[in-house]
């Protein structure tokens, strides 16, 4: 009951922060709200004993991409504070899209799955044996570097962070002036 | 006590939310930053599997702690944040061109 009252609160937080996200006509604002929002997925992911990955969240997303964002914001600032309208003329068919595309969703999920807490496994999240939550990141990590598992995506993932970093600084170059 | 579903709900929401911004949005970091919400509601969904998978082991259902699910989350986040970051390099690129972000007013390959 406790859990569940807490999971309530934690997504109805992020939930309403993401609106803000997408909404609020100060991008400055809006930024921040995402954080929230980052936050919130953390927390989620917490609730759901992962909590390597609420960490790594906590890093990357929060640390890193928000402040990349913030960063981007300050240096196209001017833009944003004109007092026209954040959203272009097709925000209506995007809202009955979203809408309709939720609707959807809802409804498959819940004749999949259900919306009742019951049993397990989808009813409430499945026993783990002793110990074995605790040294899940050790499984993670073996599995990484394991050739019969994740070490191929592991290293391009790799090669993709320098490609990107590479390609985000010469892209972000000033103009050379002859 | 929480059921697969409600995971599964919040992360339908938080995606729809994020598709709306990305449709919606004039500013083009605005629309990275919703599809950074995309991305966020994807890994609750692949945590939420992880999480809930169990398997038949003598008659009984059983978490095996199988890390499928993580390390594609891991995956997830790592691609999340290079995208996130040439994004923004071509925002201030583009930005330092055409004084603008506003998405539909790059209009140079449109005819």
């Amino acid at each position: 009951m406790v859990q569940q009252i807490v999971f309530i609160i934690i997504s109805t937080l992020t939930l309403i922060m993401a609106w803000v996200v997408v909404t609020n006509r100060n991008l400055f604002h809006a930024a921040l709200a995402l954080m929230a929002t980052f936050l919130g997925v953390a927390a989620l992911y917490a609730t759901l004993e992962a909590g390597f990955l609420a960490a790594a969240q906590l890093l990357v997303y929060i640390g890193a991409i928000s402040i990349l964002v913030i960063f981007a914001i300050m240096m196209t600032r001017r833009l944003m504070q004109t007092t026209e309208t954040s959203f272009n003329s097709q925000w209506v068919m995007g809202a009955i899209t979203s809408l309709v595309l939720f609707g959807v969703m809802a409804f498959v999920i819940l004749q999949f799955w259900g919306f009742e807490p019951g049993e397990p496994p989808f009813g409430m999240a499945p026993t783990a044996p002793e110990g074995l939550i605790a040294s899940s990141v050790e499984i993670l990590g073996i599995s990484l570097v394991n050739p019969e598992a994740y070490v191929l995506p592991f290293e391009l993932t790799s090669l993709l962070l320098l490609a990107a970093l590479v390609g985000a600084v010469v892209v972000a170059w000033p103009e050379r002036k002859e | 006590m929480i059921p697969l579903s409600w995971y599964l709900l919040v992360a339908a929401a938080l995606f729809c939310i994020g598709l709306y911004g990305v449709m919606a949005r004039r500013n083009a970091v605005a629309i990275l930053m919703s599809v950074e919400l995309m991305l966020n509601a994807v890994n609750i969904n692949l945590i939420a599997f992880w999480r809930y998978h169990a398997q038949p082991v003598g008659g009984e259902l059983v978490w095996l702690g199988q890390p499928t699910g993580l390390a594609w989350a891991i995956f997830v986040l790592a691609l999340a944040a290079a995208e996130a970051v040439v994004g923004l390099a071509l925002l201030i690129s583009v930005y330092r061109q055409r004084e603008s972000v506003i998405a539909e007013e790059l209009d140079t390959l449109r005819f």
